[in-house]
This record gives structure tokens, C-alpha cells and sequence, in this order.
């Protein structure tokens, strides 16, 4: 009993230190501050939905149904035309314009069911892009609601199922400079998810595997002492940097492949039972776009790897090389968990030039932004992304030609003592006193 | 070698002048100079922490020189390092093979790097082959190698290239006499064949077997040089071991 307290108590001891638990603080970190960025959605979640209004009727059952509107909603115009009121909701931040036909009472007393005409304003297309809307559909069933009760108290009808429910609804989704017709925004979301869920996550996994061979392959060269040698051969230190990253790629892309497989599957299981499709609003890509879309991923392949080829360049050996993946997990968790939620247009602004700076983001944003014809934003990224990779390669060859990959320096400025300093800066770089 | 790549190293192999290494504030080599004529074995000794590894190193182009210039064969180390690649060979102290491969695929992937020829690299490895005389165990992973077996590789892969500069970190450190005394006698052999051999050791007996000449080396300084019998005369000693006890006190 004895010895196995003094084994736990060494092993212990040798688990928790500063380079194992800092990657779980810095992450819990991370999420308490991403959770503040895209928080906010509870408050729009519990305060009421900003609305307008269009009474074309303005007579009996309209009336009720309008006073049941500005209970439970905050209606920002009222008035008669559907272009001023669309503006209005969306200069407010609103989700919806919500138009009552001419007809409506009139209808609803011959049992036909009195039609509300719905503009949905979307921002985005994340999984919490739709929450605000789903607030609207709350409203819209008080009116129901209260249309119903109303029937009943007058006795007005013998068709029960009618008399509870009186209202029907034709919609169009308003996103970017889009109109579509008969779906909300709730059902384009889930019809997107797909997109929304797997881009992020596949891009992640990708990444972190190929971003990990890359790094560990300098750790592994270090610890098995092959670097010295290979560096005193007659090969240009471009080839070394890129022959490895090459290498990385493949394996990569491989190793994407199969998870992409095993995914797909996955996904194919789930089955999408939806009679809806893409193609019917023009949500596709063309060939061009997905041209786009492979660029994209390639160059950021390329970035990351360049990246890690710098991070590798601190590796000590194997067991340091996977410390040192863990500013890439990161940096590749945040847009992903980001970009899930919500769009890169609905983000706040940190977040979105913090979004924007990830390379990693940049392919998991381009499908939507084609989709939705957001050019700048893809092929800014795209642009964005090569010179990023090409900085990083730069800076890879420059530190192969420097002492640095055999001594563990730069120059003066990361020196030991002064690096004491900086423990995180230490822990990123991987760096250890009794080099 | 051109008349004029002569007269530039002054028909020196290896032309090392005021070499100073800084790690940081802490300077490693202190400024030190040696010449070595072609063909000849030069041996650096001295204790550990010397500066031996950081000479070999700066000299095999894998560290910047802080001040001072080497030069190889006319090739100034420092400004040209990849000509300097082409023509030299070094051997790290502690140096590994890639665990994956077997000894022979090796000595391949090594060769490549010097021809683009099949036939040259076939005949590079063989030669190879010929030096790490391993027999059949070159099939099989350098993982399953034991130390003498694995530096026997690693002096193959450094000398089948027949390299005009060979430039070996401690030769034989941790091996037992019979694998000693083999790598001394393969690298005595490629010396005879013309390639000039600058080692370290700090193995003084070893030095004194296998050298034409010595430099002393400590903290950062040559504080000795010459033939190992000169040096014996010098300093009325028996052997260079007490050479250098007397140098050093
Ligand atoms: N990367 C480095 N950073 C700082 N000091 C170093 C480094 N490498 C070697 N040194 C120091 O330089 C001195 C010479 O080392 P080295 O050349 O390895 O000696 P030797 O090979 O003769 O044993 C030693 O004091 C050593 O601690
Ligand atoms: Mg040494």
C-alpha cells in the first residue's frame, strides 16, 4: 500500500506540471470567451422579437391579431408598404415584416383559413442565425391562438379543427440580396447543416493530422539524431522544408480521406428525409466554385503545415512535438466552433478578425460564402491564406539556415533567461532549461 | 581542383583562422587556428566541453561562425556552405539512422542525395556496404542494431561518398575495443586513399594511434600543437595523456 502511494504520489507529480495543465486552461479560456462571443443569443432569445407590421385589412380579426403582434413583439413600423417596412425591421435588427391581406377576416368567416404574409429578414445562415426567427414563429402561434379563442367565444364556426386553427402562412426568406420563396429560415439552416457542421470539423481533423506528422517528424529527427547529418548534406534547405511538407500533405490528405469516408457514412445514416433541396433556392456550387473550395483547402493545407514546420523547428523530440501541436488544435478549434454557430457576417468584429486571421477558417467559410456569392470574403481569404503560407515557408528556411533547429535560439531575443520570463511563451516554443 | 582554387587555400585542405563561437553571452571558441594539409589526419583532443563538437560543427557548416573564416579547399565555409556540403562528410558525435529504414535503404536514401545516376548511386552503396561489413544484417531495421553495429553504419554512410574532407566527432566513443579498433582501421584506410580526416576525441591514446598531428584543445583555446612525437619531446613526457595534464596545469 505503501509503495503504491509512492508511485501515485511520483506519478502525479510528473502529470500535472505546468506544460500539461496550461493547454487545459488556456481551452477553458477559450471557451469562456467564445461563449461571450456568440452569447448574447439568450437575450435575444428571452427579450421580444423586433417586427413590423403591414395591416391591409385593418378590420376585426386583423385588429386582434395586430394587438396580439405588439403584446408579444416589439413592432417597429407599421404602415403599408412591404420595400419601406423591410428596410425598417432591418435597419432595427429585426427578424420579420409580417403582413395581414385585405382579406383576412373575411376568409376566416367563410372558414377559409386568413393567410399572414411573412418576410423573413436572415443574417446568417449558422445554427444560431435562426434562433431570432424561432421567437416570431412563438408570436405567430399567439395569434393563432387567439383568433381560435375568439372563434370559439362567437361560436362563429362548426368546424373544429378550423376554428383551432384559423391562420395559415406564406413565407419568403430575405438573405443578402436574396429572395426565397415557402421556406423559412429555420428549415434553410437545417438544410445547410451539413455544410455548417462537416466543412469545420473535416478542415480540424485535417489539420491536426497533418499538422502533428509535420511537427513530430522534426521532434523524431531531433531524438533520433538524423538532423546534424541531413543538415551537412548537399541539399538545398528548400528542398528539406518542402520535401517534408509534401510529405505531411499526403499523409494529410489520406488520412482526411478515410475520416472523410468513415463521416460520410456517418452523416448517410442519419439520413436527411427532407423534400426540400438545395438546388430548388439555388443554394448550390458550380464547378467553379468548387474549384474554389479545393484551392482553398490546399493553400491552407499548406499554410498549417508551413506553421508547423515553425513549430517543429521547437521540438526537443517526439514528446515535446505533441505539446507543441496543441497552439494548432487551437487555433483550429475556435473557428470551427465559431463558424458552427454562426456565420462569419454575424460574428461580432473581434471574433471576426480574429476569425479572418486563422488561416485554418478561411476553407471552412468558403462553401457558404459561395454559396451565397460572398466573392470578397472567399477570395480575400484565399489571398490572405497563400501569403500566409508563403511567409511561413520564408520563415522555415530562414531558421533552417540559422543555429537555430541545433542550438534551440534565435538570435539573442529568446534566450534562456529571459524566456524564464515568459513561461507561456516558453511552453509554446517548447522550450527546456537543460538544453 | 583548379590551379587557382589552389592558390586560394594555399594548398591547404582545411585553412581555420581565428574561429570564435558565441552561444549567447557564453563564447564557446575563443579564436582558434589550424591549417591541415591534404591527405593528413588531424586530431582535435582536449576534455569535455572543450569546444571540439562546436569546431567540427562550424567546420561541417551546420553552425554560423560568430568571427574568424574556414576554408575548405579554397570554399569559404561560411559564405558558401552548400559547395562546402558537396565535398565533405561529417560524423556527429551521437549521430542515428532513420529507425524505419534497414541499413542497406539507408545507405541508398544517403547516396541519392550525391547522384542522380542509379548506376553511381548502386556503386556509392556497395562501397558503403563494403565499409559497414554487416553481412546479412544490413536487411533488416537499424532499430534492431546494437551501438557498434549502428556507428559502423553511420562511418559507412560517412565515407562511402569517398568525400575529400572526412570530419569525425569522437570516433569511437562508447564502443567496445573490437568495434574500436575496426572503425580506426576502415578510417585509417580511407585516409590512405586520400581523403584528409579531421577528428575529436577525447580519448588521448586513440589520438596518438591514429593521428599525424594533434591539437590540444581547452576551454575555448588550442593551447598545443604538433606531432604527437614532437609533442612527447616538448614536453618530456611518455605518452600524450601526460602531454596534456602538463599543458593544461
Ligand atoms: N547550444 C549550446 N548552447 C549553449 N552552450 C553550448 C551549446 N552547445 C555547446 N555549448 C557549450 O559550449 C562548450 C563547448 O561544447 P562542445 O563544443 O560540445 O565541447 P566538446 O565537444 O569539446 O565536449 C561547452 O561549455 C558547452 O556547454
Ligand atoms: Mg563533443
Amino acid at each position: 500500500m505503501n509503495s503504491t502511494m509512492n508511485i501515485l504520489r511520483k506519478e502525479i507529480r510528473e502529470m500535472l506540471t505546468k506544460s500539461t495543465i496550461l493547454p487545459v486552461v488556456l481551452l477553458a479560456l477559450l471557451f469562456g470567451g467564445m461563449g461571450s462571443m456568440i452569447g448574447g443569443v439568450e437575450e435575444q432569445v428571452s427579450r421580444p422579437p423586433i417586427v413590423g407590421v403591414i395591416n391591409n385589412d385593418g378590420d376585426g380579426l386583423s385588429l386582434l391579431a395586430e394587438t396580439t403582434i405588439s403584446e408579444r413583439a416589439e413592432v417597429v413600423y407599421d404602415g403599408s408598404s412591404v420595400e419601406e417596412g423591410i428596410t425598417a425591421v432591418d435597419d432595427a435588427g429585426g427578424v420579420a415584416l409580417l403582413q395581414i391581406p385585405d382579406d383576412f377576416t373575411e376568409s376566416i368567416y367563410n372558414d377559409e383559413p386568413g393567410t399572414i404574409r411573412i418576410f423573413w429578414i436572415m443574417e446568417g445562415t449558422g445554427l444560431l442565425d435562426s434562433v431570432p426567427s424561432s421567437a416570431v414563429e412563438n408570436v405567430l402561434w399567439y395569434v393563432n391562438r387567439d383568433i381560435s379563442v375568439q372563434l370559439i367565444e362567437m361560436n362563429s364556426t362548426a368546424n373544429a379543427s378550423f376554428a383551432l386553427n384559423p391562420t395559415a402562412r406564406d413565407e419568403t426568406t430575405i438573405l443578402g440580396d436574396r429572395e426565397m420563396d415557402g421556406i423559412s429560415p429555420g428549415t434553410i439552416a437545417s438544410l445547410l447543416s451539413p455544410q455548417s457542421l462537416m466543412m469545420p470539423i473535416v478542415i480540424m481533423m485535417l489539420i491536426m493530422a497533418a499538422g502533428g506528422t509535420v511537427i513530430s517528424s522534426m521532434g523524431m529527427e531531433k531524438e533520433n539524431k538524423t538532423l546534424e547529418t541531413l543538415l551537412t548534406l548537399p541539399v538545398k534547405r528548400g528542398s528539406i522544408v518542402t520535401g517534408k511538407l509534401a510529405a505531411s500533405a499526403v499523409v494529410g490528405l489520406l488520412m482526411a480521406a478515410i475520416y472523410m469516408v468513415g463521416m460520410s457514412y456517418y452523416m448517410g445514416s442519419l439520413g436527411t428525409s427532407s423534400d426540400l433541396d438545395l438546388a430548388q433556392f439555388d443554394l448550390t456550387l458550380s464547378a467553379i466554385d468548387y474549384a474554389i473550395v479545393g484551392a482553398s483547402l490546399f493553400i491552407t493545407l499548406l499554410a498549417a503545415l508551413a506553421l508547423c514546420m515553425v513549430l517543429g523547428t521547437f521540438a526537443k523530440n517526439y514528446k515535446s512535438a505533441q505539446t507543441l501541436t496543441m497552439p494548432i488544435v487551437i487555433m483550429a478549434m475556435v473557428p470551427m466552433f465559431l463558424l458552427m454557430f454562426k456565420d462569419f457576417g454575424t460574428l461580432p468584429l473581434p471574433a471576426q478578425l480574429l476569425v479572418f486571421a486563422i488561416p485554418f477558417s478561411h476553407p471552412m467559410m468558403a462553401m457558404r460564402g459561395l454559396m451565397f456569392d460572398d466573392y470578397a470574403l472567399v477570395v480575400g481569404g484565399l489571398l490572405y491564406v497563400s501569403a500566409f503560407a508563403i511567409a511561413m515557408m520564408a520563415v522555415t528556411i530562414w531558421i533552417f539556415k540559422t543555429d537555430r533547429l541545433l542550438t534551440g535560439r534565435i538570435g539573442k531575443k529568446v534566450e534562456g533567461r529571459r524566456m524564464g520570463r515568459f513561461p507561456i511563451l516558453e511552453f509554446l516554443l517548447g522550450h527546456r532549461r537543460d538544453s | 581542383m583548379t590551379n587557382s582554387d589552389a592558390k586560394r587555400s594555399d594548398g591547404l585542405a582545411l585553412e581555420v583562422s581565428n574561429l570564435v563561437k558565441k552561444y549567447g553571452e557564453f563564447t564557446a571558441l575563443k579564436g582558434i587556428s589550424f591549417g591541415m594539409k591534404e591527405g593528413e589526419v588531424f586530431g582535435l583532443i582536449g576534455p569535455n566541453g572543450a569546444g571540439k563538437t562546436t569546431a567540427l560543427r562550424i567546420i561541417s557548416t551546420i553552425l554560423r561562425i560568430t568571427s574568424g573564416s574556414v576554408r575548405m579547399f579554397g570554399i569559404d565555409v561560411g559564405r558558401e556552405p552548400h559547395e562546402a556540403r558537396k565535398i565533405l562528410s561529417y560524423l556527429p558525435e551521437d549521430a542515428g539512422a532513420y529507425k524505419n529504414l534497414t541499413g542497406n535503404e539507408y545507405l541508398e536514401f544517403i547516396a541519392r542525395f550525391f547522384s542522380d545516376d542509379t548506376e553511381d548511386v548502386r556503386k556509392i552503396t556497395s562501397k558503403g556496404v563494403a565499409i559497414a561489413s554487416l553481412g546479412d544484417r544490413m536487411n533488416d531495421k537499424v532499430d534492431t542494431y546494437s551501438k557498434g553495429m549502428a556507428r559502423r553504419l553511420l562511418v559507412a554512410r560517412a565515407l562511402m561518398i569517398e568525400p575529400r574532407v572526412a570530419i569525425l566527432d569522437e570516433l569511437t566513443s562508447g564502443l567496445d575495443v573490437m568495434n574500436a579498433q575496426e572503425i580506426r582501421r576502415i578510417v585509417k584506410d580511407t585516409s590512405k586513399r586520400g581523403t584528409t580526416v579531421l577528428l575529436s576525441s577525447h580519448n588521448m591514446l586513440e589520438v596518438e594511434l591514429m593521428c599525424d598531428r594533434i591539437a590540444l584543445i581547452n576551454d575555448g583555446l588550442i593551447v598545443e600543437m604538433g606531432t604527437p612525437m614532437e609533442l612527447k619531446e616538448r614536453h618530456n613526457a611518455g605518452n600524450v595523456e601526460e602531454v596534456f595534464t602538463r599543458v593544461i596545469r
